[in-house]
């Protein structure tokens, strides 16, 4: 019985493989994509995942012999299951630390760091808030820090009303969290703990829109899906205020909220043929499938900056400088 | 005392008592139906046969369940089939055949504290001793011991991995304690006359276990099993530190096979910005419901069969 199913099942194969065999030959380009075997491990942020799933759903069309897993166990479990060798790819919401970079080196991993879209913080409050439009960095890191001690609007400016005031933040252990209190009150400083946080962006979105004098923030994608039920601030970063959309969060001009997204690869990885071919795949499909899933691509000096460092090779994390210090800006800065 | 005590007066505590236990019954059958309708509500739209057969897919109206099913159907099924023997047999020992000793009561007190612990904290447990091993083997998967080939059923690879064999090991791990506990309870509740007679007529102690203990334990025991893989099915939080995963376009083949798992599934659409997401997420609990019932169903069905009635 299982020969005969066995058989079978060969039979199939090889007469699709003829019925390919004898297709014309229009796709020359991809040729040897299809006859590519082997398993790429993927895991790390939940954030990076609708990109990572978006861009293997599409390889899994092209390079079907290829098996892509991806796992969301967070950016620090992505990274630790890096640095222990098990997977070949770790999504992140932020770069590699230092400790995270040590732990690899120590089991003699190195890696290729590849940003591949921006995600925009966006500031949101309540539809029925007509008194605010905007504010400044600084208004924004008064309110959330522990000793700015904002309880109403009129703390904030003046002119605003008397209403108290009800902040609204992710999980305190989220990469979109850590991202926010790095450019507002930065690693020393501490946020408030007076706030409804949420795991769930969702969650959030639901308090803010319920609630006239809530503010709160989470990544762009977010607020693009939920435009009619909350409202969102444009940024004031000392060059007047910007309104998040694709095109400043793309250019860089909705500073300084603008956050990048990463894959990490393993060098030892990058020398199999079907992780060259993914991440190929990745560099050149991400710009069109990262805006499908509610994110936003990387301006194209950017993207061949990051082209050329993965067809280099450019090991290491160019958030850290050669002299073992993080190097500070945006990801324009660094990569520019 | 009692006779001061007007007739009306003790007619309405009766009364009171009743429809305490009226409201305390309802409640809980109240939000569980709210649940059932506002999921099916949402979720039965969205749940076409297309939706069980396709896989993941970043596209809401495409994605399907079909990983996530086959791997939950998996894993639960290992953890049903390593934890039941082991538990029946552990709880066996202590109630049947081991004298009060010290070492018995750590045992004891160990499975009681067990069936307390956070199952995440199962989650790095089994991540160390069934997907790493320790790190007695190396790190590295791919230079690990294997026996069989990779298209066997029955291919293995010491250490596990990622596998849906050590994540139905860890699940096990956490449903444990539970179905010891229950087993226990259920074989104290056996008549000791029942042991006696069957001492008495010349059963070895291994006859009357077999043949007149666990038969009357049953029904408890599997009352036990089943709420312990109704947990079992709800579980992400071990697996997601065992490296559960997401993404994969194809169903397990062998112990060895990757796996992604339902609860992480509608966990990860259930936060997804996009509402249809949030419907199919729904979807989602309706199979996980219908999985649920099934091995259930099994649980009963097993009760049903092995069931033998007491006769005095």
């Amino acid at each position: 019985m299982n020969t005969f199913l066995k058989t079978a099942a060969l039979g199939i194969l090889a007469s699709t493989a003829m019925i390919a065999a004898s297709a014309p030959q229009g796709q020359t380009e991809t040729p040897n994509l299809k006859a590519l075997k082997g398993a790429i491990k993927i895991d790390g942020s939940s954030t990076v995942y609708p990109i990572t799933e978006a861009v293997a759903e599409e390889f899994n069309k092209v390079a079907g012999k290829v098996r892509v897993t991806v796992g969301i166990s967070g950016t620090g479990g992505g990274f630790k299951r890096f640095s222990a060798g098990e997977i070949d790819i770790a999504d992140a919401s932020r770069p590699i630390k230092q400790a995270e970079s040590d732990a690899a080196s120590k089991s003699k991993i190195e890696f290729v760091e590849l940003p591949v879209a921006y995600d925009g913080l966006t500031i949101v409050v309540n539809p029925k808030n007509t008194w605010c439009d905007s504010l400044s960095v600084d208004q924004i890191t008064k309110l959330y820090s522990a000793s700015g001690g904002i309880k109403t609007w009129k703390d904030l400016n003046p002119a605003w009303p008397e209403k108290a005031i009800k902040v609204y933040s992710p999980g305190t252990d989220s990469g979109t969290f850590d991202y926010f209190k790095e450019v507002t009150v930065g690693k020393e400083g501490s946020i408030r703990s007076d706030m409804s946080v949420s795991e769930d962006d969702n969650v959030l979105v639901r308090g803010v829109s319920g609630d006239e004098g809530a503010i709160g923030f989470f990544g762009c994608a977010y607020y693009f899906e939920n435009k009619d039920k909350v409202k969102a601030l444009s940024v004031d970063g000392g060059k007047g205020p910007i309104m998040p959309s694709t095109a400043t969060i793309e250019d860089g001009s909705y500073a300084p909220f603008s956050r990048p997204l990463f894959i990490y690869v393993n060098k030892a990885s990058a020398a199999k043929p079907e992780v060259i071919a993914f991440i190929d795949f990745y560099l050149k499909n991400a710009p069109t499938l990262v805006n499908e899933v509610g994110f936003v691509k990387l301006p194209e000096t950017i993207g061949s900056k990051v082209a050329a460092n993965w067809a280099r090779r450019r090991l290491g994390t160019q958030f850290t400088s050669s002299t073992g210090g993080a190097v500070k800006g945006s990801l324009a800065n660094v990569y520019e | 005392m009692a006779t001061t005590r007007s007739t009306a007066s003790r007619v309405f505590s009766d009364r009171a008592f009743l429809w305490t236990c009226l409201i305390a019954t309802n409640v809980a059958v109240v939000v569980l139906a709210v649940l059932l309708v506002s999921i099916f509500w949402q979720g039965w739209g969205t749940l076409e046969w297309s939706f069980i057969t396709n896989f993941a897919s970043r596209k809401p109206a495409e994605a399907g369940i079909r990983a996530p099913l086959m791997g939950s159907i998996w894993v639960c099924t290992i953890c049903g089939l390593v934890a039941l023997p082991l538990g029946v047999g552990t709880a066996i020992f202590l109630e049947e055949f081991s004298r009060k000793s010290r070492f018995t009561r750590i045992v004891q007190t160990n499975i009681m504290n067990l069936a307390g612990v956070p199952s995440i904290v199962y989650g790095i447990l089994g991540l160390t001793a069934f997907a790493r091993m320790f790190g007695a083997f190396g790190t590295n998967t791919d230079e690990a011991i294997t026996f069989g080939s990779e298209e066997s059923f029955w291919y293995l690879r010491i250490p596990f991995g990622s596998s849906v064999l050590a994540g139905g090991l860890t699940l096990m791990l956490v449903i444990l304690p539970v179905v010891i506990i229950a087993t226990q309870e259920a074989l104290r509740a056996v008549p000791s006359s029942l042991r006696s007679g069957a001492m008495a007529l010349g059963a070895t102690p291994w006859q009357t276990v077999w043949g007149i203990t666990l038969p009357a334990a049953v029904p408890g025991i599997m009352t036990g099993a089943i709420l312990a893989m109704s947990r079992a099915i709800g579980e992400s939080a071990p697996l997601l530190v065992l490296g559960g995963l997401l993404f994969v376009l194809n169903t397990p083949e062998n112990l060895m096979s990757d796996f992604a798992i339902l609860p992480l599934q509608i966990y990860n659409w259930a936060g997804r910005p996009q509402d249809d997401f949030h419907l199919i997420a729904a979807s989602a609990i309706i199979v996980q419901l219908a999985v649920l019932f099934l091995f259930n169903g099994i649980a009963v069905l097993i009760r049903q069969k092995l069931q033998k009635p007491l006769q005095y």
